[in-house]
């Protein structure tokens, strides 16, 4: 090699690195895709999951929930618990495109994963529940999707509880002067849901600057996931939680059966609303398939597929339900980047209840 | 002109000029006052400032009203009638909320 070839190789040694992408994101944000960028900060999650000053986290009160979480005795009939529709092991929902319930009765709507549900602002499918606690009582009531299934006689589980000693003692020190009642147990029970958090995925490692949490393909993924141009994904599935609190009508299919659920409308009969379901976050989204409230789409490849064409009932549409320009490799990018959003939780240990 | 004529006119005129326009934005998935003051037949304008469509609609039953999708950079209004409170939001993004008092 001669001097000046040297001279060339080592220039090239010394240049600075491949300047990393950049993506204006839905939001008009310039996003500069390296690992812990600044540019990145807004899709971190809180280390601390807010909780509401009537109901502030403790470690007495989530076990508390988790016991009655996996607590037969919390239904009426005594043989469903919360876990019976949001599993651990199954992301927090249960597997089936619609749930099925104890006496065999399949339910409306598809098991909402629990998972990063102290983020949110607004619960359940169609929004009825203002807060966590609302929603976690809201299926141990005599009419809730606990109890009062098809024949079976509705019952009264909160009693259930009443009836035990050591829940007494319990709810005592996590709830001074509260006693055992529905609200006490919405608390408890919601308590323990805001442990259900996931935010060390590859993703949140690589927002944290390990380089090669994600993969090149993973990466690409997340441009076509926050570019307007391309999925547009996060104009609802927006940082940090990767949901907007809001509603939206996809265009499934099933919108236009004879009894199709109309979802939000029910709470703001608009038009706009007719529909329209709540925007689920996404971390750890690759465990809760199958997917959308009516469990119409198998696999997330399905669910890109299906925003890809646009839709397919066109009445009542969000208006950002748009036909995508994604090329094969996109799309397997973006499927790429949602199953790095999932992190690796260990093995989750059952509660022992009390008798 | 007669003078009941010009009695009409100028009432016509008064309330033309009592009338006042009132704007609200929508930026950042927020309205730009969390209340407002109106008086009975003003006109209210909203403007969406934001990158993703909004709807406005009233969640009062006094003063019912749903303005639709409205895409950034566009505008709709509308005049409340009827005294008293009304609770807004956009349907959307109901995290998107205020109130606005009638006189």
């Amino acid at each position: 090699m001669s001097p000046r070839q040297v001279a060339i190789v080592a220039a090239l040694c010394a240049s600075p690195a491949v300047a990393a992408e950049n993506v204006v994101d839905t939001h008009g944000d310039t996003l500069v895709l390296e690992a812990g960028h600044a540019s990145l900060r807004k899709w971190l999650l809180p280390d601390v999951v807010p909780s509401p000053e009537d109901n502030k986290l403790t470690p007495q009160r989530a076990a508390l929930g988790k016991m009655l979480f996996f607590d037969p005795r919390l239904s009426g009939t005594g043989q469903s618990t919360c876990a019976s529709c949001h599993l651990p092991e199954r992301g927090w929902s249960d597997s089936f495109p619609k749930s099925i319930r104890f006496m065999g009765d399949v339910m409306t709507r598809a098991s909402p994963s629990l998972v990063n549900l102290g983020y949110n602002s607004i619960f359940q499918w169609d929004g009825r529940s203002p807060t966590l606690e609302h929603q976690a009582v809201n299926g141990a009531g005599p009419s809730g999707s606990m109890n009062a299934a098809g024949k079976a006689k509705p019952t009264d589980g909160i009693a259930n509880i009443q009836k035990i000693p050591a829940y007494g003692e319990l709810f005592a020190r996590a709830y001074p002067g509260e006693g055992v009642t529905p609200t006490s147990i919405g608390k408890a029970l919601a308590s323990f849901e805001r442990t259900v958090v996931s935010r060390d995925s590859p993703f949140d490692q690589w927002l944290h600057g390990k380089k090669d949490a994600l993969t090149p393909q993973q990466v690409q993924g997340f441009r076509v996931f926050v570019d307007p141009a391309k999925g547009n994904c996060s104009a609802c599935h927006s940082a940090p939680n990767f949901t907007d609190n809001g509603f939206h009508n996809l265009g499934l299919k099933s919108g236009a059966d004879k009894d199709a659920d109309v979802g939000r409308f029910r709470q703001r009969p608009v038009a706009l609303m007719k529909g329209a379901f709540k925007t689920p976050q996404l971390r750890d989204v690759a465990q809760s398939a199958p997917y959308f409230h009516d469990g119409s789409a198998a696999t997330l490849e399905e669910v890109v597929d299906h925003y890809a064409k646009g839709g397919d009932v066109k009445t009542n549409l969000s208006p950002l339900m748009n036909p995508l320009s994604l090329s094969s490799e996109e799309k397997q990018a973006l499927v790429a980047f949602l199953r790095g959003l999932s992190t690796a939780h260990p093995i989750f240990e059952y509660p022992v209840l009390p008798k | 002109m007669k003078a009941w004529m010009a009695g009409i006119v100028a009432a016509a005129a008064a309330a033309i000029a009592l009338a006042a326009e009132h704007t609200v934005v929508q930026k950042d998935l927020a309205f730009s006052q969390k209340t407002l003051k109106v008086k009975a037949g003003d006109l209210i304008r909203f403007t969406n400032d934001d990158p993703v469509p909004h709807n406005v609609i009233s969640v009062s039953a006094s003063n019912p009203f749903d303005l639709g999708v409205f895409r950034k950079g566009e505008s709709k209004s509308v005049t409340l009638s009827k005294p008293g409170p009304v609770d807004v939001e956009c349907s959307i993004h109901p995290g998107m909320k205020m109130r606005i008092d009638v006189e």
